[in-house]
């Protein structure tokens, strides 16, 4: 039986999967409700400076009839007096001793203040401290989030601060904000790091009401940049990761952040070298009961994978993610289109036309357009020949407008509409692999599962990377330079 | 000239009928539009589009409705068909754009065409906002139309939106022909007709009722005006041939329909028959049902599966609980002044069925719905060709055998749905206008 149990940076976990330090970890009765849901561990909201929020604090980007692909939220630390949290904090790991609570700490950048603040946390009872460096609103305008974050230095610096107070684990959360992430997370690893995580929000402005004019979310009439978070930043966080997890200079045990909300991203943060993953907004959108399946799917996954415990996988994924130069040009692909399972929406059709290499046609038999019909193609206004030899879609559009078409009698003259047969073989396209480069466009806009799949073919060449064919030319060049008597 | 505004205020009707044909298919939210809409796959040279008659572009109207763009939305659709709410409510969608969606392939579920149109096209109407077109500059070009149907309409639309001046001279009170007076209640309000017809009338068209057009009427037409356009539809339903069908208590469906939705019937007695067993003789039979009828059968001379009404109208007909009797033929009508009971013989049909369906049933209204006759009578003598009573034109652009005369709708395409008329009319105003060598003013 595989076990999601797991040691992160020396801590020991119930599993994986822990409360990222925001408003589901607000408080010690959130974050006890939080474990009895089945989380394994809980950043508490961060810890330090007095702040004070302002109202409202969110706004999200939905996408079709989805609610919040993209979240955002110009909310600060706690609000709460530090000793209050600091009574919590006790509360809960005498109530969960298993289980594991990180402090989130953010303080001015003052050694003393830090020592104070990592004594009283520890002392607490938490198991660990996490330094957000990240918070990219608000708090970096006083000198602290990203304003360290960004700065490798000063993050250097601090993280030496509390390495010298510090007992437990120290992890430093990580900004995205910034243009390389290894240089902090090489900071912190030299300052004496334990673990990283990332990531924290990115910088953003989600929306702008039209009627007002005002951006979103709106704090009488203004707004402010904030941080944005969930599902939309995922593969943004899961390549920093990957960038961190790749460098020797970086890398540390890694908490893996930024649009989790099921078990395949947790799996996936894993697979780059997460040792556990922490969750914000999917916890925020669904409540903590999203825990259960992102445990049972991902203990699912791993019996059919046979993996006994994260450390099997963790990780597995890093080796196959390489630089560019290093793919292998000689690999090639092309795009099949599945008649049975095809409904003939055309998506294909219209996306390699218009976004790729205009090799799919609609020319299959039964109706489908044989011969080239004069459209609104302006080239044929101009008397060009039509550039690829093929209807255009404008031609296609042209020869549709013209077809008359009537409502069917019953009985009489019922077509194929509504019988429930399948679709009408002039409606499934057709790709011309000779032209077809396999950029995987058509498989990505196709609406049916499995319908476009990409197939090998085989070039007959030996795998080849850029890497390899300039070194091999620079190498032609050097003997025929060498070879050449006029030089 | 008379006046062209104003009709859905004229609107007869009443509210007891209102209440007993409320919509078959309600409006949808705003929310559930939304949903609705952003499920559409914006299909490239989508089928949907090819099934509707008058193609109209479809991803386009429902991606505008998901954008919040109702306005644009509602202009797409009026693009195509000027009477794109009428068709909303009233076309077989079934067969027609959402018959032929390609999410029927995928999970069986096609998006709900139809109601996204009304939605989009209730939208504007609730927003007050004129029709989104200007008629075109005044070419001093004039063509009549004979009849004020769907088909006329669509005619009428084309021709004024290229300038061109259009004369519709219609046999009733009010304008829409069927579409007004035809379509049943809880898909189509006679109002709702009444008010797609005013919007329409802002392109300047005007209306000439009560005035019904013979053979040297139209001839006067003919000399007075650059073009004929002949929407008149087809006549009477047919009769079924046997003694006494002119007694009380003997009606046809059209009539029925036209009298309950103007409000001049708001009951019938408790048994009725309808003879018949397409699609008006579904709409009468359920209408009995809503009138307060008890029992409703249906009489048709062969079986189910020769029927000629949709699969959808014959379901909707079981569950208002209408009977259905198969294989038989009225062969007596019964009663002194009114009928009382209808004598059936039966038809041809399995021999199984035979026997028992000889029988007489207690009838107090009896309802012919067999089809309706041509009325193009006026036309004999070779001013244009007919075939069995059907003008006869070319499909791509509604010109009759007579340069000068074109036409559209029932009469010449045998009596299909009001899109079928709407395209039929789009297409020939555009044929007039190209024999009338006049540009387009607003292409
Ligand atoms: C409303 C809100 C408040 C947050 N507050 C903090 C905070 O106090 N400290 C911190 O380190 N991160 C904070 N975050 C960032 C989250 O911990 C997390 O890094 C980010 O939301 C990405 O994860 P997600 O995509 O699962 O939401 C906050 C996020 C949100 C949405
Ligand atoms: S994979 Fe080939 S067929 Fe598909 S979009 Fe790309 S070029 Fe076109
Ligand atoms: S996108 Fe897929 S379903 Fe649509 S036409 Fe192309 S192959 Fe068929
Ligand atoms: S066929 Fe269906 S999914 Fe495709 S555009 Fe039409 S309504 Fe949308």
């Amino acid at each position: 039986m595989p076990t999601l149990e797991t040691t992160f940076a020396g801590i020991k976990c119930l599993n994986p999967f822990w409360l990222a330090s925001a408003p589901p970890t607000n408080c010690g009765e959130q974050i006890m409700r939080a474990f009895d849901a089945g989380w394994g561990g809980a950043v508490w909201k961060t810890i330090g400076a007095p702040v004070t929020n302002v109202s409202s604090r969110y706004s999200s980007i939905d996408w079709s009839n989805q609610r919040m692909m993209g979240f955002n939220n110009i909310e600060l630390i706690s609000d709460r007096p530090t000793e209050v949290n600091l009574r919590e904090i006790a509360e809960v790991k005498k109530r969960y001793p298993k289980h594991v609570v990180i402090a989130s700490l953010m303080v001015e950048s003052k050694r003393e203040t830090w020592h104070d603040i990592v004594q009283r946390v520890e002392d607490a009872g938490a198991d660990g401290l996490e330094l957000n460096f990240g918070c990219p609103h608000g708090m970096s305008e006083r000198g602290m989030g990203s304003a360290v974050g960004q700065v490798p230095e000063y993050c250097e610096e601090i993280t030496g601060w509390v390495k010298e107070k510090a007992r437990t684990p120290v992890v430093v959360k990580l900004t995205p904000n910034i243009s390389d992430i290894r240089m902090p997370a090489r900071a912190a690893k030299r300052g004496g790091a334990d673990a990283l995580s990332a990531i924290n929000t990115i910088n953003s402005i989600t929306s702008i009401d039209l009627e007002t004019l005002q951006p979103r979310p709106n704090v009488d009439g203004k707004s402010s940049h904030g941080g944005y978070c969930g599902p939309a930043v995922k593969p943004i966080a899961l390549n920093m990761v990957q960038q961190v997890m790749s460098d020797p200079l970086a890398a540390l045990p890694m908490s893996g952040i930024g649009g989790i909300g099921s078990w395949q991203d947790a799996a996936e943060f894993i697979l780059l070298g997460s040792g556990t993953v922490q969750v914000c907004t999917a916890a925020m959108h669904y409540g903590y009961r999203i825990v259960e399946d992102m445990s049972d799917g991902l203990l699912a996954w791993m019996r059919r994978k046979g993996y006994e415990t994260i450390d099997d996988f963790r990780g597995l994924s890093l080796p196959n993610v390489r630089e560019w130069k290093n793919l292998n040009l000689n690999f090639r692909v092309v795009a099949e289109i599945h008649a049975d399972k095809c409904i003939g929406c055309q998506l294909c059709y219209t996306a390699c036309w218009d976004g790729a290499h205009q090799c799919i046609h609609l020319d299959r038999a039964d109706g489908g357009m044989q011969t080239l019909v004069k459209g609104t193609d302006p080239r044929y206004e101009h008397g060009e020949p039509n550039p690829h030899g093929m209807p255009t879609p404008a031609m296609v559009l042209a020869k549709s407008a013209m077809v008359i078409t009537t409502t069917p009698i019953p009985k009489l003259d019922m077509s194929s509409v509504a019988s429930g047969e399948g679709t009408p073989l002039h409606r499934v396209p057709r790709v011309d692999e000779d032209e077809c480069v396999g950029c995987n466009l058509c498989s990505l806009v196709c609406p049916v599962p499995e319908c476009i799949t990409m197939e090998r073919r085989d070039t007959g060449l030996p795998p080849e990377t850029w890497e390899q064919r300039v070194a091999k030319r620079e190498a032609a060049e050097s003997v025929a330079a060498t070879g050449n008597p006029n030089l | 000239m008379s006046t062209s505004t104003g009709f859905f205020e004229k609107a007869p009707g009443s509210p007891e009928i209102a209440e007993r044909f409320a919509d078959l298919h309600p409006p949808l939210t705003p929310v559930a539009a939304m949903i609705e809409a952003n499920r559409c796959l914006y299909c490239f040279d989508a089928p949907c589009m090819a099934a509707c008659p008058t193609h109209i572009d479809v991803p386009k109207f429902i991606k505008k409705i998901a954008s919040d763009n109702l306005e644009g939305s509602a202009r797409t659709i009026l693009d195509a068909n000027i009477l794109g709410a009428s068709c909303s409510r009233a076309c077989p969608v079934e067969v027609l754009c959402e018959g032929s969606c390609v999410l029927n392939h995928h999970n069986s579920r096609p998006i709900e065409i139809g109601r996204l149109q009304r939605f989009a096209m209730d939208a504007l109407h609730a927003s007050g906002a004129p029709l989104p077109f200007e008629p075109g500059k005044d070419t001093g070009k004039r063509v009549a139309l004979i009849g004020a149907g769907p088909a006329s309409l669509a005619c009428a639309a084309e021709l004024r939106r290229r300038g061109i001046q259009a004369d519709l001279f219609d046999a009733r009170a009010l304008p829409g022909g069927l579409n007004t007076y035809g379509i049943a209640e809880y898909k189509l309000p006679l109002v709702e007709s009444l008010r797609e017809i005013d919007m329409l009338t802002q392109l300047g068209v005007d209306f000439h009722f009560n005035t019904v057009i013979d053979a040297r009427a139209l001839d006067d037409l003919e000399a007075r005006y650059d073009a004929v356009f002949l929407g008149v539809g087809l006549g009477a339903i047919r009769k079924l041939g046997i003694a006494g069908e002119e007694r009380a208590g003997v009606t046809n469906a059209l009539d029925m329909i036209a009298e309950y939705k103007s409000g001049t019937m708001t009951s019938v007695p408790a048994r009725v028959a309808v003879i018949g067993a397409g699609n008006t003789a579904i709409d009468a039979a359920i209408a009995a049902v809503r009138l307060g009828a008890t029992e409703v059968t249906m009489i048709y001379r062969r079986g189910p599966e020769s029927m000629s009404a949709f699969t959808f109208e014959y379901e909707h007909a079981k569950q208002e609980g209408v009977r259905f009797l198969w294989h038989v033929v009225p062969s007596e009508l019964i009663g002194e002044e009114s009928i009382t009971s209808l004598r059936l013989a039966p038809n041809l049909g399995p021999p199984a069925h035979r026997s028992e369906n000889a029988c007489e049933v207690a009838v107090d209204l009896l309802v012919l719905a067999i089809g309706q006759g041509t009325h193009t009578e006026f036309l004999d003598g070779g001013k244009v060709e007919l075939e069995r009573g059907r003008i006869v034109v070319s499909r791509a652009t509604g010109q009759t055998s007579n340069a000068k005369y074109f036409a559209g709708g029932d009469c010449a395409n045998g009596g299909r749905e009001v899109v079928d008329a709407v395209a039929d009319g789009k297409r020939a105003g555009i044929g007039i206008a190209n024999y009338l060598e006049v540009a387009h003013a607003n292409a």
